[in-house]
């Protein structure tokens, strides 16, 4: 029974992961393995080609591992060869250095393509929309500069529309998450930063924070709903005759920690996201705010709350 | 109750918490009074000090810090559990998100500083100064300073658990979330102190033994007929150098920005929270092989013992080494592809990061061809290692998924990151750890650990293993993220969250029967009466068991790699038998009691700087300056051991 030991694990690993993605890896709940759109998309053939890369390594090893064990177990009578000296062979070292280094040359080609295209626009024809995103303790607020409304703990997207989210936060770093549409970019005070995802179907999809901010962090999930043109515009418009109007004092009250359903907002205060970068820090990095086409001059801001600059001193 | 008593024990005790508190300061009283009734009952004040708080000696030491490793891998395993439990069901109510929130914290920082550091830190003692022919450590004395510092490090850290709370802003600690403005309380403070206080400790262990090794090895001994534990641990030592001065940084300048008030992280005024998180991950990603070079070591010496067989490519496993050592300082930025860097910046530590993968991929099939035509015997040592081989490849090549940058959008903080980590961690280094425990342990200790509850522990922590992280890569592709106290019942992510949860009580048992092997082995494991129960290699087999104080009665000339097996082989295990005139007083360092006080006083400092009373503060730096002075004008610090004294210790032991 004992000779067995080192093959029953191998088996087990080797089925649990079997298990994972061949029996269960294709289902709906996969939503990272079942991408809408080209991001999405992207991201998972490197997956997936990193995975066949990585397996041309682990199925030699396992299956080597396992006649090893199994063979040269000492057991009295064994027949198998046994020699204690024999400790140095070239050609075998060649082997073992060489193929890793083709594997990561591969690999590390394609991340590099993949890295590169995923900053551009994933369709260059259509314009694209900007929606302008802001992690809060712990909700998501939203705005449309094009079309100036703004919605907290979700959003709505055109599909065929690649869609250039502009991330900040008003509240430690978090990270902006869609798995269905593509990998995620954290949101950082003082910082504007820009991820394009894009969805090629309808449909509602999972949004989450994926950094830990305290507290309300496990509550601080949205959806994203893709729907067509035609249907985005009636949305726009819908919000913008029926929806209350977000004031300055209104977005004080959304930056006090504390968790929320959704909600609509007809408007918001003009320049409200540059002021949100500028007043976290971003007034130290002016080059970088109008790189990210924000207003890197708000001399004249007023009416914000500003709980940093308040509390640096005050704490004792 | 008085009223002072009622605010006091509020704010500092946490009655206000309720019972889950109460419970546990009982028993820590409990505990407490135990310990000192035994010690007095027995009368072992005078031993614990003279032979224990006092100690220079490298094995002692590195007997403690296996007791404290073994001690945090209970309490970080029990943290493990309750967070296992809150998530066995979705919506639980189990822990509330405050709760939830410290105990992660501590679990994450418990394991990597105050579980696996001082493992690693006690095969260095036990093994490095027996496997190269010395007498002791190159300093001695910083040696015990290093122990004390780490030991109340963890207990600074510990008692934040029940007196003012624990840190709850995640083990990386990231301002702003850790700065002033988003953390109050003192419990971020005594991560920081803590740490501080601790990484002290491990900065000098790493100059200690990279002196010793590179000072005092025996006569022979060239750096490349080494054996390979040794080399990992000049490779660790190097890493160690290097990377935790900027921990040391990075945790000083966070706790001025807490306490002091300046603006080094924080966006207002100028700072940068970014450079907070690149200095981390400075010390942190070089820190993962810190850990992990030393269970490679492991490895390399159970391998060869236990195939009866010279491991194959000394030189490729070198090298190898020595890579990883240099390319661990050329990947940290791989833990933020998602914060904004370039392109090139991601596509550079992308291929940095996969490039790990070749020196290690390398490892695997050299020890993999050690034991190809070699006489595998599947003792306890050998059993974690042949686990190790395909837990590491499977977590090396997730690893080398999460390195394509595109694709760690996806995996960033997800489940399939966490299962990734923590099967190199648990099955690189724990069970590089484990098997290092048992293969030395009867030369610690003289006797074996049993074999039978050792192999129910061994197949209950790998079971439970595969049955715990398994799930969790699935549930980071369902969209799961780390550090989420609660999660929605309508996402499929239940059952497996579940099964999860399963596996994690399955290693704990894993754990307890660990326990149990040990206090067992105690009354009726096997006794090691030869000094080589496992026919070994290298020189450390060549002494008794346990070894005496001065280990060499007369120090080895080598003249081959796996000098003792050479020596087995040729018929010449005499030459390593002392005679009696051969015997010459044996130079060795006084013990000391100073490092003990000199850390107690960075205790005190370190207390007073959380609860920012700077006069306490104040009061321990004093102690340490004091500490510091008084040793500058120590002279007499050495004496020697008398020839006859060692004839009689060598005679008792049948070895003249």
């Amino acid at each position: 029974m004992r000779s067995r030991t080192p093959r029953r694990m191998g088996a087990i690993g080797l089925t649990a992961l079997a298990l994972l993605f061949l029996a269960t890896g294709c289902g709906p709940e996969y939503i990272v393995l079942n991408p809408a759109g080209p991001v999405g998309r992207e991201e998972l053939h490197l997956i997936e080609l990193s995975t066949v890369l990585v397996l041309i390594v682990i199925v030699p090893v396992l299956a080597l591992l396992a006649f090893i064990v199994i063979r040269y177990r000492d057991r009295p009578g064994s027949k198998a060869g046994y020699t204690p000296e024999w400790s140095e062979s070239k050609w075998l070292e060649v082997v073992w250095w060489g193929v890793p280094i083709v594997i990561v040359g591969l690999l590390g080609y394609y991340t590099g393509k993949s890295t590169f295209a995923l900053v551009q626009p994933p369709e260059k024809d259509v314009k694209p929309l900007t929606i302008q995103v802001t992690s809060l303790d712990w909700k998501w607020l939203f705005q449309y500069p094009g079309q100036k409304v703004a919605t907290v703990n979700y959003c709505e997207i055109p599909t065929g529309v690649p869609v250039q989210f502009v991330l900040t936060s008003d509240a430690p770093m978090n990270s902006f998450w869609v798995p269905q549409l593509g990998g995620q970019e954290y949101t950082m005070p003082g910082m504007a930063m820009r991820l394009w995802l894009q969805a090629d179907k309808p449909g509602s999809y999972f949004g989450t924070g994926a950094n830990f901010t305290g507290k309300g962090f496990a509550h601080m999930h949205f959806q994203v709903v893709a729907k067509s043109d035609t249907e985005f515009n009636q949305w726009v418009k819908q919000v913008k005759s029926s929806s209350p109007a977000l004031t300055m004092a209104g977005y004080n009250k959304l930056q006090q920690p504390g968790t929320m359903g959704t909600a609509s907002y007809s408007s918001y205060p003009k320049n409200l996201f540059d002021k949100i970068v500028w007043k976290n820090g971003g007034r130290y990095m002016p080059n970088m705010m109008m790189d990210q086409g924000l207003d890197a001059n708000m001399a004249g801001m007023s009416g914000m709350s500003s709980q940093t600059s308040k509390d640096s001193n005050a704490h004792s | 109750m008085p009223q002072w008593l009622h605010t006091f024990g509020d704010q500092y005790l946490m009655w206000n918490e309720g019972p889950l508190i109460w419970i546990s300061d009982v028993l820590i009283l409990l505990t407490g009074f135990g310990i000192v009734f035994v010690l007095t009952y027995f009368k072992k004040w005078g031993w614990l000090w003279r032979e224990w708080l006092t100690t220079v000696d490298h094995k002692k030491i590195g007997i403690m810090y296996l007791i404290a490793s073994l001690l945090m891998m209970f309490r970080g395993g029990v943290d493990a559990l309750l967070l296992r439990t809150q998530l066995a069901v979705p919506n639980n109510h189990f822990l509330d998100a405050e709760h939830y929130d410290q105990i992660f914290t501590t679990h994450g920082t418990i394991m990597i500083l105050f579980m696996a550091m001082p493992f690693i830190f006690a095969l260095f003692n036990i093994a490095v100064p027996l496997q190269i022919g010395a007498r002791d450590v190159a300093f001695p004395y910083l040696n015990a300073i290093s122990f004390w510092l780490f030991f109340f490090g963890a207990l600074l850290f510990n008692i934040s658990f029940v007196f003012g709370g624990s840190p709850d802003a995640g083990w990386v600690s990231y301002p702003p979330l850790a700065g002033p403005e988003f953390d109050k309380g003192p419990g971020e403070n005594f991560y920081l102190l803590a740490l501080q206080i601790s990484g002290i400790g491990s900065i000098g262990t790493g100059i200690n033994f990279l002196a010793t090794i590179l000072k005092m090895r025996a006569p022979g001994m060239t750096l490349m007929r080494m054996p390979l534990f040794t080399w990992s641990v000049v490779a660790t030592s190097l890493v160690i150098i290097f990377a935790f001065p900027a921990l040391t940084v990075a945790l000083a300048l966070l706790l001025l920005d807490r306490i002091v008030g300046t603006h080094f992280f924080t966006m207002t005024h100028g700072g940068d929270p970014m450079m907070y998180i690149n200095l981390f991950w400075i010390w942190g990603h070089p820190e993962v092989y810190i850990v992990i070079m030393p269970a490679f070591g492991v490895f390399s010496e159970v391998v060869a013992t236990f195939s009866r067989k010279r491991v194959f490519g000394y030189t490729s496993m070198v090298t190898s080494l020595l890579l990883i050592s240099v390319i661990s300082f050329f990947v940290w930025a791989h833990h933020f592809f998602t914060m904004g860097a370039g392109a090139d910046v991601n596509t550079f530590f992308a291929v940095a990061s996969m490039a790990v993968a070749i020196p290690t991929g390398v490892k695997i099939f050299n020890w993999l061809f050690t034991m190809f035509r070699g006489r595998i015997r599947l003792e306890l040592p050998m059993l974690w290692t042949i686990a190790f081989v395909p837990c590491f490849a499977i977590g090396g090549a997730t690893g080398v998924m999460l390195a394509a940058a595109p694709a760690d959008y996806q995996y960033h903080n997800s489940y399939f990151l966490i299962a990734h980590f923590h099967q190199v961690l648990i099955g690189g280094v724990v069970f590089g750890m484990l098997a290092g425990m048992y293969y030395w342990w009867p030369k610690m200790f003289g006797f074996k650990l049993d074999d039978r509850l050792g192999r129910c522990a061994f197949w209950f922590f790998n079971i439970g293993f595969y049955v715990c992280f398994m799930p969790q890569y699935a549930l980071g592709f369902m969209g799961m993220q780390r550090r989420m106290y609660v999660y929605p019942a309508n996402m499929g992510w239940n059952t497996l969250n579940l099964v999860s949860t399963i596996g994690a009580y399955l290693m704990g048992i894993g754990f307890l029967f660990i326990v149990a092997q040990i206090l067992y082995s105690i009354r009726y494991g096997e006794r090691d009466v030869t000094g080589d129960i496992w026919d070994g290699r290298t020189l450390e087999w060549s002494l008794p068991s346990p070894v005496p104080h001065y280990n060499f009665a007369v120090i080895p000339t080598i003249t081959s790699r796996d000098a003792w097996w050479e020596m087995k082989q040729t018929g010449q295990t005499q030459a390593l038998r002392p005679s009696a005139d051969e015997i010459a007083p044996i130079h060795m360092p006084k013990n000391s009691g100073r490092p003990f006080i000199l850390s107690a006083c960075f205790f005190v400092a370190g207390f007073g700087f959380v609860f920012e009373w700077f006069w306490l503060a104040a009061l321990g730096l004093l102690g340490v300056v004091i500490c510091l002075i008084l040793r500058a004008f120590e002279y007499d610090d050495e004496y020697h051991i008398p020839p006859h004294e060692v004839v009689e210790t060598e005679s008792a032991l049948g070895r003249l």
